[in-house]
């Protein structure tokens, strides 16, 4: 009997540690913590009221809004961010929330295409993806986008740029240690569009991965290119289940 | 594109201490910094921050190049009459932005 009891409770902490993944959040200092976890501090709320205008605002020659197709976005758009990058049937290959936002700027509203990486794209991406603030990271079950998926952890593993270091030999061997005076993290993607206290402004994932592939003095991609996109299929894999912390403050 | 965001109680008893908290969407740029062209990108800082509560200064700031982008500024007045709460930022190029926010005293 006192065995069994035993064997349970070794079972129930095993289950309990067994998930070491930890979000950025935990490797910053109480001080930047603390301007993510107050609104009212959190300079991504900017954008965040800025995509809530543009949400309602009419736009292109369709002079439609968003609100006219989807609706109110704290029930329409709960639970998008956490299913993408997902499969575009359209362009036969993964997009990301941005592009997806995009595309209806392009194909609904008839508008001009949002600029990567501008502030209007990024506003509204931030407000999009705030309505999945607290829910679990679920990648869609799509088999198309398995083999992009692969070819993105092919190039998580693979060693790039003068520096000769792949993602995984920093954020997989080497999290929790320093890289200068920089704690580094795991590099689970829960709290995209950023505000990264070094940019002083919002950023998305791709311009992350870039600044990475630059610092590893790699050529990176250009905003858009597929192999941002697979990383990033892969990225959301590995971080599936942990919570959406957008709009997400980042040293 | 100027936003600002103002988080404060919409009502407050007579005498009572209210916290304002505000946050402006601004690069605060130095002056000091060299822009990809190798140019020192020109100086283009908020300068000075006010509120005035029905007219009255009740409080305001200096804003310098160490200030980072987006500047958050706190503070606390005394709840005294209903009455609007005028908020305004003035910088540099002309950069001048007001909002006003009711205060219920009861």
């Amino acid at each position: 009997m006192r065995r069994w009891w035993l064997a349970l409770c070794v079972v129930a902490s095993v289950g309990a540690a067994s998930d070491t993944r930890r979000s950025g959040f935990e490797f910053m200092t109480p001080e930047t913590q603390a301007i993510q976890r107050d609104d009212a501090q959190n300079p991504a709320m900017l954008w965040v009221q800025e995509g809530a205008a543009a949400w309602e605002r009419k736009a292109g020659t369709a002079a439609r809004a968003c609100i006219d197709c989807h609706g109110a976005a704290p029930t329409s758009m709960k639970g998008v961010a956490t299913r993408y990058p997902a499969f575009d049937a359209a362009t036969r290959r993964p997009i990301t929330l941005g592009q997806r936002i995009n595309a209806c700027v392009v194909d609904r509203q008839h508008a001009a295409a949002l600029v990567p990486e501008s502030q209007e794209l990024l506003a509204l991406e931030s407000f999009v993806a705030m309505q999945s603030r607290g829910l679990p990271i679920a990648p869609p079950e799509d088999p198309r986008l398995a083999p992009f998926r692969e070819r993105g952890e092919k190039l998580y593993r693979q060693r790039i740029g003068q520096l000769d270091l792949s993602c995984a030999q920093c954020h997989d061997e080497r999290a929790g240690g320093r890289l200068a005076g920089a704690t580094i993290p795991q590099a689970h993607p829960t709290g995209y569009p950023i505000y990264r206290l070094e940019w002083q402004g919002l950023g998305s994932l791709q311009r992350r991965l870039r600044g990475c592939i630059s610092g590893v003095r790699a050529e990176p991609f250009s905003y858009g290119a597929v192999e941002l996109t697979e990383l990033e299929l892969y990225l959301a894999r590995r971080a599936t289940g942990m919570k959406i912390e957008t709009p997400a403050v980042r040293p | 594109m100027a936003r600002a965001l103002i988080t404060m109680p919409k009502t407050a008893k007579r005498g009572e201490i209210v916290e304002i908290r505000t946050l402006i969407a601004h690069p605060m740029e130095t002056g000091y910094r060299a822009g990809d062209d190798g140019q020192l990108v020109p100086r283009d800082l908020i300068r000075r921050f006010s509120c005035r509560y029905d007219g009255e200064l009740v409080f305001s700031a200096e804003l310098f190049p160490a200030v980072a982008a987006n500047p958050y500024i706190t503070f606390c007045t005394l709840a005294t009459a209903s009455g609007t709460l005028q908020f305004s930022w003035e910088g540099d190029r002309g950069f001048s932005q007001t909002e006003n926010v009711v205060l219920t005293v009861t």
